[in-house]
């Protein structure tokens, strides 16, 4: 089976260039540096249709600077991001519009002085998807698919609760028939009970529309009930993929291990937390070799100098650690 | 044991133009010393101004308006400005989400924490406060304390800020923490860690502690005991490991049901319809009627009181669904 996304050697870097004083500095035998930030290096993965791949990772590893470039927000400085237009649903809309993003704060990404309707029908009247005189009959069947009241319609986004607005979001991205969502925490400013309702709505969206989706999030009791398949990213790279049940059952690598153990869960109880040491490093000087190691407590000699690479271990199941080769 | 600190009946409202808000309706629980007792809801639900009012920083339009906040023998809500001065930051502490609501940028960690302890002794000297904010930097895991007590907070992660918002709260070796969402804005691996070191603290210097959260799942984890909160009132309270192992209100087990874990995978959550009802027009009866399955005509026309049900266990409905019942 062909996947319907593929990423192959994404990276991005965000560079600060030298300012006015720097650069004079340097004419005169002073030795200041651009400093780069590599976001996302080298990244590899793909994408079966209808599959939900969540992504994990502690803030800083490049989980929402992949998921914008994988939706076309940001162009990526090497690499590429390949759809496989073949598969897709409905092949007159542009390929353009195939990929859509649902964002994290539904208070900023809806434009607080447009109406419900014209905010939901934009996009597809500009690509010409739908003729403007059928905006309304349009947004009233977008709303209803995302649960919510058709009388919303002439409403400001500034009348919805955190909850509709995210509601409105889903319903503004289903607008032109997307094949590919990208959820960047989507749920994480919402309450729990809300949490709750959108978590479903996306599955059951899934399931009428034949979407496929990138679930980025911080929040792994989440990704362990919503996804196929996690990629773990720590510090711009993957260092582990693998379908649910190994994530949850045999996590392969250190970090994801550390992760999960933190996990706060309602069915452990009370318990005495055993928290990995250390924070996540600087991506300005990120340590040498593999990324983890300095907070690694199996780190050796080869892990401080050598980088691991991204190896499968069993079908489906990839992991980056040295550890791996001794065993 | 006799509790720290005692709420009774603590009724904090909001007199705005658009009418009478009631933020807390009616609270009641206690805290015993060594104690870590978690008060979980949604936003808006009352949680945090419970903390306030303990606080005493309830501003205008809020005021409290009856009950009694019992700690250590006195009532905080009858004292004066000045005598709430001397127990905040000294006998009761707070600890924010935010760490950088309790930091001020402009000065280095030294001269903050120096300036806490002398603020309530007066007699100590400078030096000593300097050894005491050192040894309470290094008791909340902070390595190299004496480098670190020159630095200003920007020069620190959000982890170990709030760790120092920590440390500045432990100061004094106070009787209360008030812990507002102290690790919602941290990473899970940094919530592990300052959960570790709030656990380890609580038992070591026998500091009783409020752990308000919207997290139950965090709550599971820390609490000898949770108060679940809705639209300003207790709706259930009892032993955490009770409350996990059989939710009795259907707003507990609706929030338990919310929550994602690994025995659900693959069906849909069990979600709560509809959304917290408006503070300002509350239904009459219970503020739950209108998302709960086990509502009835009584439910719309009387509010239910908490009861207890058991030992230690209280829980605000009528129709405790059958099955859950004690």
């Amino acid at each position: 089976m062909k996947p319907i996304l593929k990423v192959q050697n994404l990276s991005k870097d965000f560079i600060k260039s030298l300012d006015l004083v720097a650069k004079g500095l340097n004419r005169i035998g002073q030795n200041y540096k651009e400093e780069v930030v590599h976001a996302v290096d080298d990244v590899n993965f793909s994408i079966f249709k209808g599959e939900i791949v969540g992504v994990v990772g502690e803030s800083g590893c490049g989980k929402s600077t992949l998921g914008r470039m994988v939706a076309g927000i940001l162009s990526p400085s090497t690499g590429s991001v390949e759809f496989d237009s073949s598969q897709a649903n409905n092949k007159e809309i542009p390929s353009a519009l195939r990929t859509q993003m649902i964002f994290q704060d539904p208070f900023s990404s809806l434009n607080p002085r447009k109406r419900v309707v014209d905010i939901i029908t934009e996009a597809p009247i500009y690509h010409k998807l739908i003729p403007p005189s059928e905006k309304r009959a349009f947004a009233t069947e977008m709303l209803q698919r995302v649960g919510l009241d058709p009388d919303t319609l002439e409403r400001y986004p500034h009348q919805f609760s955190g909850g509709q607005r995210q509601r409105v979001g889903i319903a503004r991205a289903l607008a032109v028939s997307p094949e590919f969502l990208v959820c960047d925490e989507s749920i994480a400013a919402l309450d729990v009970s809300i949490q709750a309702q959108i978590i479903n709505l996306f599955v059951d969206l899934k399931d009428k529309f034949d979407l496929t989706y990138l679930f980025i999030s911080h929040d792994i009791g989440v990704i362990e009930h919503i996804s196929d398949r996690v990629i773990v990213m720590y510090l711009g790279r993957i260092v582990e993929t693998a379908p649910i049940e190994t994530f949850v059952k045999q996590p392969n690598h250190p970090y994801t291990q550390a992760l999960l153990t933190g996990v706060p869960r309602l069915e452990v109880g009370k318990r005495q937390y055993e928290p990995i040491s250390g924070e996540i490093p600087s991506p300005l000087s990120p340590p040498t070799g593999c990324h983890f190691h300095p907070r690694c407590n199996f780190a050796t000699a080869r892990c401080k100098a050598e980088k691991p690479a991204l190896r499968k271990i069993a079908p489906a199941h990839f992991s980056a650690c040295h550890l791996n080769d001794e065993a | 044991m006799e509790p720290i600190l005692k709420i009774n009946n603590l009724q904090t409202h909001f007199f705005t133009k658009a009418g009478i808000l009631k933020a807390v309706d009616g609270v009641s629980f206690e805290i015993a010393a060594g104690e870590i007792v978690g008060l979980v809801g949604e936003s808006g639900s009352g949680k945090s101004i419970t903390g306030f009012s303990v606080m005493g920083l309830v501003d205008p339009p809020g005021k409290i308006i009856d009950g009694n906040i019992n700690f250590k023998g006195k009532d905080l809500s009858a004292l004066s400005n000045d005598q709430m001065q001397n127990i905040r930051g000294n006998r009761i502490a707070m600890i924010f989400q935010d760490p950088m609501m309790t930091l001020n940028p402009v000065l280095r960690i030294e001269t903050q924490m120096i300036e806490a302890i002398q603020a309530h002794d007066g007699s100590i000297s400078r030096e000593d406060a300097r050894i005491r904010s050192r040894d309470t930097l290094g008791l909340v895991g902070i390595s190299s304390p004496d480098e670190r007590l020159r630095a200003y907070p920007h020069q620190f992660s959000g982890g170990m800020r709030q760790r120092v918002s920590i440390a500045i709260a432990m100061l004094n070796r106070p009787d209360l923490i008030i812990a507002d969402e102290p690790t919602t804005a941290l990473d899970v691996t940094i919530q592990g860690q300052v959960i570790s070191e709030m656990q380890k603290l609580c038992r070591e210097t026998q500091t009783a502690l409020l752990w308000i959260t919207h997290d139950l799942a965090v709550v599971a984890g820390i609490a000898d005991r949770v108060c679940v909160m809705y639209a300003g009132r207790i709706v259930e309270q009892g032993l955490v490991a009770d409350i996990i192992a059989n939710p009795m209100h259907p707003y507990t087990q609706g929030l338990m049901g919310s929550v994602p874990s690994q025995n659900q995978r693959g069906k849909p959550l069990q979600q709560i319809d509809g959304m917290v009802p408006s503070m300002l027009n509350l239904p009459v009866g219970c503020a739950f009627q209108n998302r709960c399955n086990y509502a009835n005509e009584k439910c719309s026309n009387i509010q239910p009181d908490i009861t207890q049900v058991a030992d230690g266990r209280q829980v605000r409905c009528f129709n405790i669904p059958v099955g859950q019942r004690l």
